[in-house]
């Protein structure tokens, strides 16, 4: 087991859960890329130490490398190349959809969060509205533009 | 006869090459996908008689030994899940042709589903550890595409969520298979059963945590669920269904496998499965009461049932690995139909949300039926299917006499009920809501959903025969001496 290879995939790891969490799917995509780099440097780790080429490096099998693991980050790396390609895919239509590659909120978890705090504060509103009507009610007896001025912000409310 | 094993992996991958050959022609995709689903449903049923009377098979590929070369095997668990599972893909494949949508305007649709459903029987049937992560990519990666497809804003979205996760799962995947390797230096199931024994207690103990934290991810038990109720709503509905049916089950399945095979009787983490099931079970279930819209509802019931299946694994007893297998039967079927029946309610009403849907048991009866059926089930009321896979589960936790668990089971079922009722009120009873009505249901939706509600009550109806598979099922699980013997010989 080499050190230098031992402390080179727990740096990959480090910075690749670092990248993990940002917001920007890029910056995930490279710490995916950099964390999975890290699982191959570790899986090659342990096969042991070194050892001949296996196919090539004679007839005794003790001093033959292990062949297994350098078989399963093979696959492993065409995995990942296939799914990094597909995230690459993804942030792009997300920046042409939305001008970015931000990862978003769930939308409709939000609004059931605040589904009950946001029914009492449309039941303040509303009361506000009530009270800020009587007021005006006074003023609208002597003057009737400000009962027309008032006319457009309720239908805002309407709509909204 | 165990050639025939490597069908349900190639056939499909075969045929995805050539639906993409025929991208011009849908009628052939379609063609195509139906008869290699049809015919493995054959194969498989095969299998599973095979090995319910003879015992496990297993197959070497390229005539590698076995510790070497990659493994497929097939022992009852693994060829009930498999039967089911392309029971259920060609059933939603007839009702994707049937809802148009996603299948007629992208012509990777059929491709892409056949190659998921060859990921799925991989994984099924794959006898290493590495080859289970290879299946679960080739699964993976399909439901990448399968849930993006079209590109909505909504999708890319969710999309990123999913993806994520499982990759990082898939990568801790990786570092785990690493640690395996080293202390083991092998990666064969069979063969890690007798050299997980030799490892010191705490070794051993770290790398099954390790396995099911990585699996619990793909299984979205109670800490590292959070993904999937995010992610399902927003893909077509028959993908949806696929994925509700099959996905995190496949997940179950692994979590079971490793759990059992990996380690020795008195090592494995019964306690510790009893406690993530009952929260499972019930954060699931409460997450659903807060939804409002029928896809979320469902998919965070998914999360609630996962719990009862993990509950059985937790007991250790061939009773409780017996419920949960009747339990993975009954749910597969059942939860596929519920969002099948979704589907069904969308395409009529032209939404899932339950403030805008009302009145379709006046509107729709038989839709109104066929999400009652199922959904009653899900709850659990006698005499339907999902009432005896509770059954089987309580009886086994009454009889290790954990009460804790059982309480909390029952309660979820309560919650459940009550869940299912919402929908129920907010969709089938209230006031007629104006909607663009009138609209036809396409045959080849509703007579799958149909089919599989006839499956469900069947569950019910020759529950008996099926504890018995179930429970030789979990005698080989908790007794691994036949499948080692079938994979190393001698």
């Amino acid at each position: 087991m080499s050190i230098v290879l031992a402390a080179a995939a727990a740096g990959l790891f480090g910075c690749g859960t670092f990248l993990l969490l940002q917001r920007q799917l890029t910056r995930i995509l490279i710490g995916l890329a950099l964390l999975s780099h890290g699982a191959n440097l570790f899986i090659v780790l342990a096969a042991g130490g070194r050892g001949d080429p296996t196919f090539a490096g004679g007839d005794d099998a003790a001093s033959l490398l292990d062949p297994l693991p350098q078989a399963f980050v093979l696959t492993a790396i065409v995995i990942t190349f296939g799914v990094t390609s597909f995230l690459l895919a993804l942030a792009y239509r997300s920046w042409r959809l939305t001008g970015d590659d931000e990862v978003q909120d769930d939308i409709e978890d939000r609004l059931i969060a605040s589904r009950w705090t946001a029914a009492e504060e449309l039941a303040d509103a509303e009361l506000a509205d009530a009270e800020h009507d009587a007021a005006h009610a006074g003023h609208r007896r002597d003057d009737r533009g400000a009962h027309a001025g008032g006319e457009p912000r309720h239908v805002d409310e309407d709509d909204r | 006869m165990n050639r025939l094993l490597a069908l349900p992996i190639a056939l499909p991958l075969a045929a995805a090459a050539m639906s993409i050959l025929c991208g011009r022609w849908r009628a052939a995709q379609r063609v195509i996908g139906l008869v290699t689903l049809t015919s493995l449903v054959a194969v498989s049923a095969a299998v599973l008689i095979h090995v319910d009377t003879e015992g496990p098979l297993a197959s070497q590929a390229g005539g590698w030994e076995a510790p070497l070369g990659i493994t497929l095997v097939a022992d009852r668990l693994a060829a009930i899940m498999l039967v089911l599972s392309l029971v259920m893909l060609l059933a939603v494949l007839v009702y994707a042709i049937g809802q148009g949508e996603a299948e007629r305007d992208h012509v990777g649709f059929h491709p892409v589903y056949l190659t998921l459903a060859a990921g799925v029987s991989g994984a099924f049937l794959t006898g290493d550890m590495f080859n289970l992560f290879v299946s679960f990519e080739v699964m993976l990666t399909s439901s990448y595409v399968l849930l993006t497809l079209g590109g909505r804003r909504d999708q890319v979205r969710t999309g990123m969520t999913y993806v994520v996760v499982s990759l990082v799962a898939s990568a801790l995947f990786l570092t785990v298979l690493g640690f395996v390797y080293a202390s083991t230096g092998t990666v064969n199931l069979a063969d890690l059963s007798g050299r997980f024994a030799e490892l010191p207690a705490a070794t051993r103990q770290a790398l099954a945590l390790l396995v099911l934290v990585v699996f619990g991810i793909k299984a979205a038990v109670f800490p590292l669920f959070f993904w999937l109720p995010d992610s399902y709503p927003t893909a077509p509905m028959a993908v949806t269904a696929v994925f509700a049916g099959l996905l995190t089950k496949v997940g179950v399945y692994a979590i079971i496998r490793t759990q059992t095979v990996l380690l020795p009787a008195d090592d494995r983490p019964g306690t510790l499965l009893l406690v993530v099931a009952g929260a499972t079970m019930l954060i699931g279930v409460l997450g659903a009461i807060a939804q409002n819209d029928i896809k979320r509802i469902l998919s965070f019931h998914i999360v609630s049932q996962i719990g009862y299946m993990v509950m059985g694994l937790g007991f250790f007893t061939v009773a409780g690995l017996a419920g949960a297998l009747l339990y993975i039967v009954h749910h597969i079927i059942v939860k596929t139909t519920l969002f099948l029946t979704g589907g069904l309610v969308e395409r009529l009403a032209g939404t899932g949300h339950l403030d805008r849907l009302g009145g379709l048991v006046r509107t729709a009866p038989l839709v109104a039926v066929l999400f009652l059926i199922p959904a009653l089930s899900l709850a659990g009321i006698p005499p339907l299917s999902g009432f005896v896979a509770k059954l089987a589960l309580v009886d086994a936790g009454v009889s290790t006499q954990e009460w804790a668990i059982v309480a909390v089971s029952l309660l979820v079922s309560l919650l459940t009920v009550f869940s299912m009722t919402k929908i129920w009120a907010g969709a089938f009873w209230g006031e007629v809501e104006a909607s663009d009505g009138g609209r036809r249901l396409p045959v080849l939706m509703v007579a799958p959903t149909a089919v599989l509600t006839a499956l469900g009550l069947a569950v019910a109806l020759f529950a008996g025969p099926l504890y018995g598979l179930s429970e030789r099922a979990a005698d080989d699980l908790l007794d691994s001496t036949a499948y080692v013997q079938a994979v190393l010989g001698g």
